[in-house]
This record gives structure tokens, sequence and C-alpha cells, in this order.
């Protein structure tokens, strides 16, 4: 009793600090400096014509490499503490499949479903990150989508092997080129992960925007790459 | 009407959250976890944020909810080395069957 009514006093205290902050939000105060600076010069200056892309690729590049780091470091824990065991594990799985347990084979349903729709969420993937400066979406999304068609490929048939060289070599050769083309906006236009180094082209068109395009495939791959390793790493046959 | 949805919305969030804290079966549990996911995103894309509520579908809902239910299903089939009849006899638990149904 006397744990929950601390408890709740501690609730009440808290609510009660943030009490003001949550009175000062109001919708329709206009936009700050920085984001009428955004809203009117963004298209000119980076030619991109979904604005939050040219935030999120230029003007806040360095969050997303950071992001990006972000995911190759749970990534790389995830394959670090689960993968260890895998081939080890899978072997004795692949021994018990002999004796003939209660494996549970993907469904019909399931597995025709996966083969059908595996090919037109990789499009769809695909096309999310290649319209990243164009439509709403991006290489985050873009590689989620993909990842899920991976996991989708991944429940249908529980013996399934990834080409796990692949996965790799994917995932660090999108990541280095990253890298190399802010390091190319650095030498050749106004600043790291600047993508004005190639020509803006028309507006609204699919190649237009500068290096943008090319950032979200990389990021795109990256993050499908990864995410697919994840879940590759923690599934189980069961 | 927009906010009327927003509030409706909101209050789905709170019951999937609250019956993800209070609901027994840990797969129901993370099944409303990710519903929370679902509905935010749907929030998102009312105040016109569509590229927020993409990532929050994929990866809140899907993703995430996924990521759980395999770590739930580790959990529940950790293979136990060192004492063979033991594990022979978990198989037959009325625990995993239900990890089966996965």
């Amino acid at each position: 009793m006397m744990k929950r009514l601390i408890i709740i006093l501690a609730l009440a205290a808290i609510a009660l600090g943030f009490f003001p902050l949550a009175m000062r939000i109001s919708g329709d105060s206009g936009l700050t400096a920085l984001a009428t600076h955004y809203v009117e010069a963004g298209a000119d200056e980076l030619g991109a014509a979904n604005l939050v892309t040219s935030v999120v690729v230029s003007y806040r590049g360095l969050d997303t490499l950071g992001e990006v780091m972000v995911l190759f470091t749970a990534t790389t824990g995830v394959t670090a503490l689960l993968g260890a065991g895998k081939s080890k594990s899978h072997k004795k799985e692949k021994e018990s499949e002999r004796d003939g347990d209660g494996r549970r084979e993907g469904s019909e349903l399931l597995a025709t479903g996966a083969a059908f729709l595996f090919p037109i969420l990789v499009l769809f993937g695909i096309y999310i990150f290649l319209n990243g400066h164009l439509t709403p979406g991006g290489g985050f999304q873009g590689g989620v989508v993909l990842a899920s068609a991976f996991l989708l490929l991944l429940f249908s048939d529980c013996r399934l092997e990834l080409n796990h060289a692949l996965l790799k070599g994917a995932e660090a050769i999108s990541g280095a080129a990253y890298v190399a083309v802010g390091l190319l906006g650095l030498w050749l236009a106004g600043g790291f992960l600047d993508p004005r180094f190639l020509p803006a082209g028309e507006f609204g068109q699919l190649f237009s925007a500068g290096a943008i395009p090319i950032i979200y495939i990389l990021i795109g791959i990256k993050v499908g790459s990864e995410l697919t390793g994840i879940v590759d790493a923690m599934r189980r046959c069961s | 009407m927009s906010q009327l949805m927003l509030v409706l919305f909101g209050l789905l969030m709170l019951v999937g959250a609250v019956a993800a804290l209070y609901l027994k079966d840990t797969v129901s549990a993370i099944l409303a976890a990710g519903s929370v996911s679902l509905v935010a995103s749907l929030v998102y894309l009312l105040l016109g944020a569509p590229d927020v509520a993409m990532t929050e579908a994929a990866i809140g809902s899907a993703l995430t909810t996924v990521v759980f239910l395999f770590s739930w299903a580790r959990i529940q089939h950790r293979p136990q080395p060192s004492k063979n009849p033991q594990s022979e006899e978990s198989d037959s638990n009325p625990d995993d069957q239900e990890d089966h149904q996965l």
C-alpha cells in the first residue's frame, strides 16, 4: 500500500513538473527562423521535391549518418550475441530434423503468399528509396520494406539459408560508399554530405536533387541488409 | 472531424498500452504493444507526417513485434546443454505448444 502511494506521488510529481511544458504547446505558432529558411530556400538550394528528404539527407545529414551508425552498432551486437552459436545449433537442428520431431512447416497459404508478395515487396522497397526525394519515404523506410520482404521469405521456409557473405558485403560497401559520397561533398561542394556536387537536374524528376538519390539508395541497401541480418540472427525454427 | 479521430486514436493507443502491461499471455501483450505503434502511425499520418508514419508502421509495428516474438520463442525453447533427458521432457510441455502456434 505504502509502495503504491509512493509510486502515485512520484507520478504526480513528474506530471506536475512537465505541466508547464504541456501548457506551452500551441499548434500554429508559425515556423521558426531556421524552418522558414528550409521551407523558402530548400527547394531552390537542393532541388528535392520532398522537403523532408532535403532536411534529413542534407541539412541534417550528419544526424542521419549517426542513425545509420546506431543501427550498425545494434546489428553488430545482435549478430555477435546470437549469430555466434548459429552454425552449431543449425547443425544440431538439422540432425534433429532427420529424427523427425514435431517441426512445423510453413503452411501452403503462407508459402504461396510469400512467393507472390516477395518480388512486389522488394520492388516497393526499391521504389520507396529511389523516390525518396520526390515522395514521402526514403532510405530507412525502403530498407525496412526490403527487410520485411526477406522476413516473409524466412517465415514461409524455415530452412532457408540467406547468403551471409552477400548481406555483409552489401552492408559494408553501402556504408563505406555513404561516407565516401559525404567526403565527395566536402571536396567538391559546400561541406560534408553536401549533395550539390552533382547537377540539380530538373525539379521533380527522378534524376534530380544532386546526390540525394544516391545517398538514399545507399542508406536503403544498408538498412535493408542490416535489418535482414538482425531478423535472420534472431529467428529459430520451431 | 480530424480532431475527433485524433482523440479516438489517442484513446486506442492508451488502451493498447495498458493491455500490453496487464495481459497475462506474453504473445498477446506483444501484439498489443505492436498495435500501439500501428495506431501511432495513423496519428502521424493524420498530423501530416507521412514519412514518420511509414517508419513507425514498418519498424514500430512490424519489425519490433517480430523481433519480440522471435525473442519470446527463443526464451521458451532455451536449449539445455547439460541435461538431455530434461530437454526431452520440456519438449512435451504444454507451454511449448503455445509457442508452436507462432
